[in-house]
């Protein structure tokens, strides 16, 4: 670096007026195998990135990202769930020692000291030595609030029949289908699927919307008198020429809809 | 042609050196995965990188349909899904990315934890590294309500309770999060936009600069 007087400058900025050439370092006496990261490395990093690219959009194609149904304050039938990533601290608060008269332990104090470690860990583990058996208080509470978050998570999820939950949320857009409140299935449908299916077909909290439904009209016959999963047996009880009209009248609603 | 244009701009603002602070720096064999296949540890930072880039450009482009009002929302990211070209790719990758973020996360942060790659002098570097974890997982919560479905809507619901239950400040602390004590709903939403699309962001850019140039600084840690 050029110091002292004689120095020249670009104009009247700052830049020097001497060209540093463009060289990059020598890595050839750096000890081991070592690379330059540009452009040597760079593009071997780039083919694990493409590939990493690939993989994620083949994830991404295969499963669709979930939308439900539009937010409903109303639905009091809903059970909430956070995202899987914070599926560990909503089981938490389940705990006795962590909810009522403990939230503040559930909500604070617990994942305060854990977090807390975490941030910490440089000065909790402040020995010299970098191997996992030098340090084995550290290493053990690592493996141990690890354990327990995957314990948690699994708590939580292994109970949830996310298929279910997702059918019975499907999106139903706002749509301009008018149902007919005098066609004589309607009365039928008031009757015996209303309570569930909604007033305009568009579900509920345990039922799931009947507009696009994917069943045929002898399915949807056979679904009301027999019931389908969670759905009980002998929701309709009458007559089979009112059981046409109720078909009649679902499957009229649903060819509007399309 | 470009190299003359290099020149150029190099004669005015002296670029080389900054090029060089950027690109040129070596690459230990213990973290290349071309000598060592177990080097692929290393890679987890990185992919953490590749997929924070992926859920801004994807965010980026999510913002030109969606509408942070509770009329709208929903619909905005349904038109999204179903009549935008393509809408329900852009959608998919900021969602799966936000899942796939946090676990690269959590795998970059425990190779640095068992290899015991935090101790003098990258403590500070640690915890950069740990606030980043924490902005990610505020992104998340944020991102969840967004869409203004059920799921959201309810979920948000019970996080805001939580904050509630904090002591002295939980009531001030939900009020401020959700523009309300009692109710979540518009206010909540364009705040929560805010907070998912500037606040978080901005945070997250600074603290991934200052991750990134202490890394430069000090160099990868060496070998166990």
């Amino acid at each position: 670096m050029h110091k002292g007087k004689g120095m020249k400058f670009v104009g009247d900025s700052r830049i020097s007026a001497e060209r540093k050439p463009n060289v990059p370092k020598d890595y050839s006496e750096y000890p081991g195998r070592t690379e330059a990261f540009w452009p040597n490395f760079l593009l071997k990093e780039w083919l694990v990135g493409a590939v990493f690219l690939a993989g994620f959009l083949t994830l991404t194609l295969a499963h669709p990202s979930p939308l439900e149904g539009v937010a409903d304050p109303t639905n009091a039938a809903y059970i909430p769930l956070p995202d899987w990533y914070f599926l560990f601290l909503y089981e938490l608060l389940k705990y006795e020692f962590a909810s009522g008269d403990w939230t503040i332990l559930g909500i604070l104090v617990l994942p305060g000291i854990a977090f807390g470690g975490l941030l910490l860990a440089p000065f909790l583990d402040n020995g010299p030595g970098r191997r996992p058996h030098q340090r084995p208080i550290a290493v053990g509470m690592m493996i141990l609030g690890l354990a327990s978050v995957m314990w948690l998570t699994y708590e939580s999820a292994a109970h949830v029949d996310w298929e279910s939950r997702a059918e019975a949320n499907k999106p139903i857009p706002a749509s301009d289908v008018e149902i007919d409140t005098e066609d004589p299935g309607y009365a039928i449908y008031e009757n015996s699927c209303l309570q569930c299916h909604g007033d305009d077909l568009q579900g509920g909290g345990a039922a799931p919307a009947l507009i696009g439904t994917e069943h045929s009209a002898e399915e949807i016959a056979t679904i009301a008198v027999e019931g389908i999963g969670s759905m009980p047996p002998e929701q309709f009880q009458g007559s089979d020429e009112e059981l046409q009209q109720l078909v009649d009248f679902i499957v009229s609603v649903n060819e509007q809809a399309e | 042609m470009l190299q003359k244009i290099y020149d150029w701009i190099d004669d005015r603002i002296d670029i080389t050196p900054i090029w060089r602070d950027i690109a040129d720096h070596e690459v230990p064999e213990h973290v290349n995965p071309a000598h060592h296949f177990s080097a692929f540890v290393y890679c987890f930072g990185g992919l953490t990188f590749f997929v924070v880039v992926i859920q801004i450009l994807s965010g980026m482009f999510l913002t030109m349909y969606y509408v942070p009002d509770i009329e709208n929302a929903w619909k905005s990211v349904y038109y999204l899904q179903t009549e935008v070209a393509h809408g329900q790719i852009v959608r998919g990758m900021h969602h799966w990315g936000a899942s796939v973020v946090i676990v690269m996360l959590l795998l970059h942060t425990l190779r640095v934890f068992f290899q015991g790659a935090y101790k003098k002098p990258r403590e500070l570097n640690w915890i950069v590294g740990v606030l980043i974890f924490f902005i990610m997982l505020g992104l998340g919560f944020t991102g969840y309500l967004l869409p203004w479905d059920n799921k959201a809507f309810f979920a948000t619901q019970v996080g805001l309770e939580i904050a509630e239950q904090v002591p002295f400040i939980g009531t001030q602390l939900k009020t401020l999060l959700s523009g309300d004590p009692s109710i979540v709903g518009a206010q909540t939403l364009t705040r929560f936009f805010a907070i998912h699309v500037f606040f978080l962001p901005a945070a997250l850019f600074g603290l991934m600069a200052a991750h990134f140039i202490l890394i430069r600084r000090q160099g990868i840690s060496g070998p166990l």
